[in-house]
């Protein structure tokens, strides 16, 4: 039986990220892309939890990992912030109505 | 780490220091005072002179702050860096001057600490962005810039299109930002290091996988690009030039677009370059096509905001596309890959510093009395504000790069560095694309002069600060085009990064 190893965590992270930017371009809900991004801000963290922990790097990756966690936490409450903000508004959060500036 | 490390990078920091003491005392000021849009302003700006003495104080130190084991540090304190700071923190000065001015944010004058406070934590975010070393210090400024820019785009409340430009540039620049971290995620599984100098090491040494590094090159360029709205990452840019508070729009447009360079050229040059030529060209390593990247990148973008500007009716949009189209000038200076492409990009900057922040000043002023920045409701105006329309026709000649104008040096000194690199099939692109550039700033003059106005307007009478601003930039766009020199020496005092 083989134990798990670095390829496994890179391919969780990268079907991660291809979820992420999928969500990001499909979906029509503020608040869905929204956790796309999140989903690819997650990604990001198990690559660098992984080749830490692989790459005998030390722990460097694990901190970066938590400050990505937090910086993500500060992004989220900004970012509903808005989407709230947009709903007060528009009475909508679907981005594909929110186009009072021209293209 | 040695505690004497931390200790050693104290005075390093000082001009960061005094930027987060004043984020502190701008929040404190806004709960003690009860007229807090009289005090926040002056408090403001006697910070950022506090600071600016401290940036000229650390011009020439040359040094690393926060050196990890192997001796190498997360900030780089160099001239370079000092020259983007400069500009950053005199962009901030006129924006807050412009701040007083502007009628457009009367109505939220109730939260006007909230937006001195953001305004801070964007010029300590892209301090950050202009010296770190450190990718993922390099990661949390932009960030930094990013969420406070993205609560300042949509400051006004109660404006539809001031809430949507907030929500796009969300959109858009998280999305970039989480690309650009992916990016960093293999740079350090490729190499087991965040800091720039390592980074650059072992790329030196080792050839290591070309394919991985040149995704997680342009995966990293997903968020520089976006901040400095280079094509393919520029959608935001118009929307959000328009929506955004016009005050927000001039900071925006100058130095968060300043500092994207800032750390373009830093990335570049710490990461990639082994060492500067005796003709000053810079020896790039192979394992990234910069100047092919950097070449095709700034032909996209320049043509596209030209093209894209020329049938803009609203003022806003059409000076967003501009500074798309000067983007794509000063990456054509960058792909020189050389000294003289850095020199020209330094002149550049400090030259549009001015003419830009100097159109966006007359379109606030004109906002204030007529309330509207459609090019329609602009015909006209240039009699009954005959100082404004003047100063307006400075500055977008100057944005232009016609003589007698600064903007002629600016695009001057690209052109030379161009031609020295025999880069000629740019340089021609470029040209061409300053004669369509000539048609859509020429429209607006065109408008406020030879159009008859809809309905006959009497002078119009200005306050005596609005005035001055407006005269004394115009009168210094003017004068740094025929007297240059001081200029020129700035720009060639600053070429030093640490390390080369």
């Amino acid at each position: 039986m083989t134990s798990i190893g670095l390829q496994h965590y890179l391919v969780v992270s990268s079907i991660l990220f291809s979820l992420g930017l999928f969500g990001i371009v499909t979906r029509k809900n503020a608040v869905m892309v929204l956790m796309g991004i999140e989903l690819i801000l997650n990604s990001a963290n198990i690559n660098f939890v992984a080749f830490a922990r692989y790459g005998n790097f030390g722990f460097d990756g694990q901190l970066i990992a938590l400050f990505v966690v937090i910086l993500a936490a500060a992004e989220a409450a900004v970012a509903l912030a808005i989407v709230l903000n947009i709903y007060k508004n528009f009475s909508t959060v679907n981005v594909d109505e929110i186009d009072k500036l021209k293209e | 780490m040695p505690l004497t490390y931390f200790f050693d990078s104290i005075p390093l920091l000082y001009p960061e220091i005094v930027i987060s003491a004043l984020i502190a005392i701008i929040v404190l000021a806004d709960l003690i005072t009860s007229k807090v849009e009289k005090v926040l302003p002056y408090i403001s700006l006697i910070g950022l002179a506090v600071a600016f003495y401290f940036v000229t104080d650390n011009y020439n130190a040359n040094a690393m702050a926060f050196l990890n084991d192997t001796g190498k540090g997360m900030v780089a304190v160099d001239s370079f860096g000092s020259f983007f700071k400069m500009i950053i923190l005199i962009s901030s000065f006129l924006v807050i001057l412009f701040t007083i001015l502007s009628k457009e944010l009367h109505d939220s004058m109730d939260r006007i600490g909230e937006y001195y406070t953001l305004i801070f934590g964007m010029i300590l975010g892209m301090f950050f962005m202009v010296s770190s070393t450190n990718l993922i210090l390099l990661y949390l400024s932009i960030e930094l810039v990013s969420l406070s820019s993205y609560v300042l785009a949509g400051f006004i409340k109660t404006s539809t299109r001031s809430a949507e430009a907030s929500l796009k540039y969300l959109i858009f620049g998280a999305a970039s930002t989480g690309i650009m971290l992916f990016g960093i995620s293999i740079v350090y599984g490729l190499t087991g290091s965040v800091n720039l100098y390592e980074i650059s090491y072992l790329f030196q040494v080792t050839a290591g996988n070309k394919f991985l590094l040149n995704l997680s090159m342009i995966l990293m360029f997903a968020g520089i690009g976006y901040k400095i709205s280079s094509v393919p990452f520029h959608f935001w840019t118009p929307d959000v030039y328009e929506g955004a508070p016009t005050t927000i729009t001039a900071y925006l447009s100058v130095a968060s677009k300043a500092a994207g360079f800032a750390l373009l050229i830093r990335l570049i040059k710490t990461g990639f370059s082994v060492e500067t030529s005796t003709l000053g060209a810079w020896v790039v390593l192979p394992s990234f096509y910069w100047q092919d990247f950097l070449v095709l990148l700034s032909i996209l973008t320049m043509t596209l905001g030209n093209f894209a500007a020329l049938w803009q009716s609203n003022i806003k949009r059409m000076l967003a596309y501009s500074s798309i189209a000067h983007a794509g000038y000063l990456l054509a200076a960058l792909a020189v890959l050389s000294d003289q492409g850095l020199i020209a990009i330094l002149i550049y900057f400090a030259i549009y510093m001015l003419m830009n922040l100097g159109a966006f000043l007359v379109v606030i002023i004109i906002r204030n009395k007529i309330n509207s920045e459609e090019l329609s409701d602009y015909d006209g105006l240039g009699y009954s504000m005959p100082l404004m329309g003047v100063s307006l026709g400075v500055f977008l000649i100057s944005l232009t790069g016609l003589p007698p104008t600064a903007g002629f040096i600016g695009k001057l000194y690209i052109f030379l560095a161009l031609l020295d690199a025999k880069m000629i099939v740019l340089s021609v692109i470029m040209v061409l694309n300053s004669v369509v550039s000539l048609y859509y700033y020429v429209r607006v003059l065109k408008h406020m002069f030879l159009n008859k106005p809809k309905e006959e307007v009497a002078h119009i009478k200005f306050p005596l600060a609005e005035n001055i601003y407006a005269s004394v930039l115009a009168v210094a766009v003017i004068f740094f085009g025929i007297y240059f020199a001081p200029v020129i020496n700035w720009a060639k005092n600053s070429l030093s990064l640490f390390g080369f």
